[in-house]
């Protein structure tokens, strides 16, 4: 599973780096927004988008996701700062002088036009008119598979053909770039999944820009190229998903995408590059040392919970934490299980399934973990 | 599954299935109702049918005349009637004298012959005197009962139902002969006053519009504090009683009122003008008091169009007032139909505000069905023109469904 995941890792990996060498495209320099002139709802934004990149705005409700997204779409000025569009400025442009595709939340259609006229739409602005008009209709309309509904009014539509709708109205007039607000939000949930892959590959064969704003985490490390977590109008870290999720920069990456174990844990000194640190009840725990890392104070441990394995034996170069399971879920491909190991917060597990082990609440069991898989972070 | 359970065969029988499973909450919720329908049933729908009936309801010649009707039966409409006609209208006269009825009829009588109102009440004193030969005593008291109009007339006031109250609210009339025709030049008013209350109404209805719009688009936008505070006083007038309204108008449109005084003040005119009882003027009160009603449906079907629609449009290309006119505006549609028909509607039955701010040539239809009413006495033509104002606004009503399709009207 471990060799899976790697393999994936590299080639994805392989794919940014591609991606790292195009010119930037959209650029925030110290962008500052407040709305009441007391708080910063976006506080010093610096950010660039490269050309042909999709890259996803991810973080809670009022984290300035959407704030920085309506910005770049020309709804909303910043306070300070500036926004670099293919290196113009752009922040004393009107949003219909971008020539951003932009698909809203609840996707704006509007109601009192059919399908093909929504579609229509932005192109009675771009002077293309008549059988020119009717052919780019009809090829957005198809490359949403909606060839056939052009004659109804959004309203006759399920929530996933109105989405589509919204997609093809956004690219339609070929824009360079596309920004999305939760698009998916009121799908459900195996409609959402298959209309990320599609959105996925709509923009990778168009070659556009994209910048995807989402609180859903599985949604951006599946869609993205690279990730800007948000948290108190600030990016806390900005890479591809992999980075992302293997090495998180601090808590709140940590917490935020995918789950996480973070133990407080005392740094008592350095070996070789390796923290070796202390829990509450003694045990002593290695990981690897961050160049940051001080050689001794408090700090957090991350762990992941499927890098937890049960071994008996003593396994070289292995973290033990030992305790008693407290709750126990079967859940078809593994166990999850929480281990109370005298830490603040029991260790939460994912064991495979197929190791078959003969759990029950209560039972003393010994959880390992390799010291790469753990991560340290300030506390 | 119980074997008796209706399936996909049985279609007919599920129906039935479900609409009696439903029964008693569909019960429940019209019991709930019940009062309100019988409120209205006493105050409105009685009173409408009354209405329709008095419009065509035709008793003064049948139960003052009963005998000299049964004897016109036989009178074939050429030449004066013959004495057994002119008999039974003596008895009938001098019973209508003792009871003092006779007036009743003359009146009757009058609109249709004008000046018949005196000879009626003349031959009704004299009936206790004359002598048969009735026929040849009648004519000699006066020719008039000689004349067959007078009794063709007769003989058709004395049918139960009259369709003339009806015409004549349609200037038309119907000549001894039965033929409708016209009415004489200088009786036909009520088209001229239905065509002044359809065009004030619209006016009225139009002018809400343009100035309500605009109010309600910023009532809209505005953010939740201001808007409350907007919404309060555009409901304030609603809460003043409309008698005090119109009041306000004439103190404030009167030669030495408020208006007149800023308009000398500002240079913009030399002399006091004349504002109140002009169209000007009941226009102005009109609008005025009918803005809350065109404003209220408008602001509530803008409300619900999120603003993403217009930030959508920008974004998709189009410059402000293109998204303006392209994307908000036609969906606030409904709601100016909404707002626009009730000012019409309410308009059109406008009474007060004519009567106390308006000119003698500014009077709706309204004004006169309560001069009906109230001086002249003739509830027959009052509940006619009420009828024709109710037809024409149910009229237009049902045109503008058709037209504008009920989809595209949002009320509440």
């Amino acid at each position: 599973m471990s060799a899976v995941a790697s393999a994936s890792f590299r080639v994805r990996v392989g794919d940014a780096d591609a991606i790292m060498d195009a010119t930037s495209f959209v650029r925030f320099e110290g962008v500052r927004k407040s709305y009441d002139g007391k708080q910063f709802v976006v506080d010093d934004l610096n950010l660039a988008v490269r050309k042909g990149e999709f890259l996803t705005m991810l973080g809670p409700s009022g984290s300035g996701k959407t704030t920085s997204l309506m910005m770049l779409g020309g709804f909303e000025a910043p306070t300070f700062g500036h926004i670099f569009l293919d290196d113009e400025p752009v922040e004393r442009l009107p949003p219909e002088k971008r020539n951003i595709g932009f698909v809203f939340q609840n996707y704006a259609l509007f109601p009192h036009m059919t399908v093909a006229e929504n579609v229509a739409f932005p192109l009675r602005y771009r002077g293309i008119k008549g059988r020119a008009a009717a052919g780019r209709i009809a090829k957005a309309l198809a490359m949403v598979h909606l060839g056939h509904l052009g004659e109804r009014k959004p309203s006759q539509l399920s929530g996933g053909q109105q989405q589509r709708v919204a997609l093809a109205r956004a690219l339609v007039f070929d824009p360079t770039l596309v920004l999305m607000d939760e698009p998916l939000g009121a799908l459900d949930k195996q409609l959402r999944e298959h209309m990320q892959v599609e959105i996925k590959q709509l923009q990778r064969m168009l070659g556009i820009t994209m910048v995807y704003v989402t609180h859903d985490q599985g949604e951006a490390l599946t869609m993205s190229d690279r990730i800007a977590v948000f948290n108190d109008g600030r990016i806390q870290q900005l890479a591809t998903p992999e980075v992302l999720y293997e090495q998180p920069a601090n808590r709140f990456v940590a917490g935020f995408i995918g789950e996480n174990n973070l133990i407080p844990a005392h740094v008592t000194r350095i070996e070789n590059g390796t923290a070796v640190m202390a829990l509450g009840d003694g045990t002593i725990l290695r990981a690897p040392a961050a160049t940051a890392t001080r050689s001794s104070g408090a700090s957090t441990l991350a762990i992941r919970p499927e890098r937890f394995f049960v071994d008996t034996g003593d396994t070289p170069e292995t973290n033990r934490l030992s305790g008693t399971v407290s709750e126990l879920f079967y859940l078809g491909d593994h166990l999850r299980i929480a281990v109370d190991v005298g830490a603040e917060k029991p260790i939460v597990a994912r064991i495979p399934a197929l190791q078959r082990l003969p759990l029950a609440c209560g039972d003393t069991i010994a959880l390992r973990c390799h010291v790469h898989d753990c991560r340290l972070l300030e506390a | 599954m119980t074997p008796d359970l209706p399936t996909r065969s049985q279609p007919a029988g599920l129906d039935r299935a479900v609409r009696k499973a439903n029964r008693p909450a569909s019960r429940a919720s019209f019991s709930l109702a019940i009062p309100l329908l019988l409120f209205l049933l006493v105050t409105f729908v009685v009173p409408i049918v009354s209405l329709f009936a008095k419009a065509v309801d035709n008793p003064e010649t049948r139960s003052v005349l009963p005998a000299t009707v049964a004897a016109l039966d036989a009178w074939p409409g050429a030449g004066a009637p013959d004495e057994a006609v002119f008999a039974a209208f003596a008895r009938d006269l001098a019973r209508a004298a003792s009871g003092r009825t006779a007036a009743g009829l003359g009146k009757r009588l009058n609109y249709e012959i004008p000046g018949m109102r005196s000879r009626v009440i003349t031959a009704a004193r004299s009936a206790g005197v004359v002598q048969a030969p009735f026929k040849a005593a009648f004519i000699k008291l006066d020719p008039v009962w000689g004349d067959p109009i007078v009794w063709a007339t007769i003989k058709r006031d004395g049918r139960r139902l009259t369709p003339s109250y009806l015409l004549a609210a349609a200037d038309l009339r119907q000549t001894a002969d039965g033929a409708i025709v016209p009415a004489p030049a200088d009786q036909r008013i009520f088209l001229g006053i239905l065509g002044r209350t359809l065009f004030i109404a619209g006016l009225v209805t139009v002018l809400t519009l343009v100035l309500g719009y605009p109010v309600a688009y910023a009532l809209a936008l505005a953010p939740p504090l201001l808007a409350s505070v907007m919404m309060l006083c555009i409901l304030l007038p609603l809460w003043t009683s409309l008698l005090v309204r119109t009041t306000a108008w004439v103190v404030l449109l009167q030669t030495n009122g408020v208006v007149n005084d800023v308009i000398l003040a500002l240079g913009l005119s030399s002399e006091r003008l004349q504002l109140i009882f002009t169209r000007f003027g009941t226009v102005a009160a009109m609008t005025h008091i009918q803005l809350p009603f065109t404003i209220l449906p408008i602001a509530s079907v803008m409300r619900t169009i999120p603003a993403a629609h217009m930030r959508a449009a920008r974004s998709l290309g189009a410059p402000p007032a293109a998204a303006f006119w392209q994307v908000y505006a036609p969906q606030t549609l409904p709601g100016v139909m909404a707002g626009g028909l009730i000012t019409f509607i309410l308009s059109l039955g406008y009474y007060i505000t004519p009567a106390l701010v308006g000119g003698p040539n500014d009077q709706m239809i309204s004004n006169f069905i309560s001069i009906y009413i109230n001086s002249e006495l003739n509830w027959g033509l009052a509940s006619a023109l009420g009828v024709v104002l109710l037809v024409v606004t149910l009229g237009i009503y049902g045109v503008f469904l058709r037209v504008v399709g009920a989809d595209k009207l949002r009320l509440g």
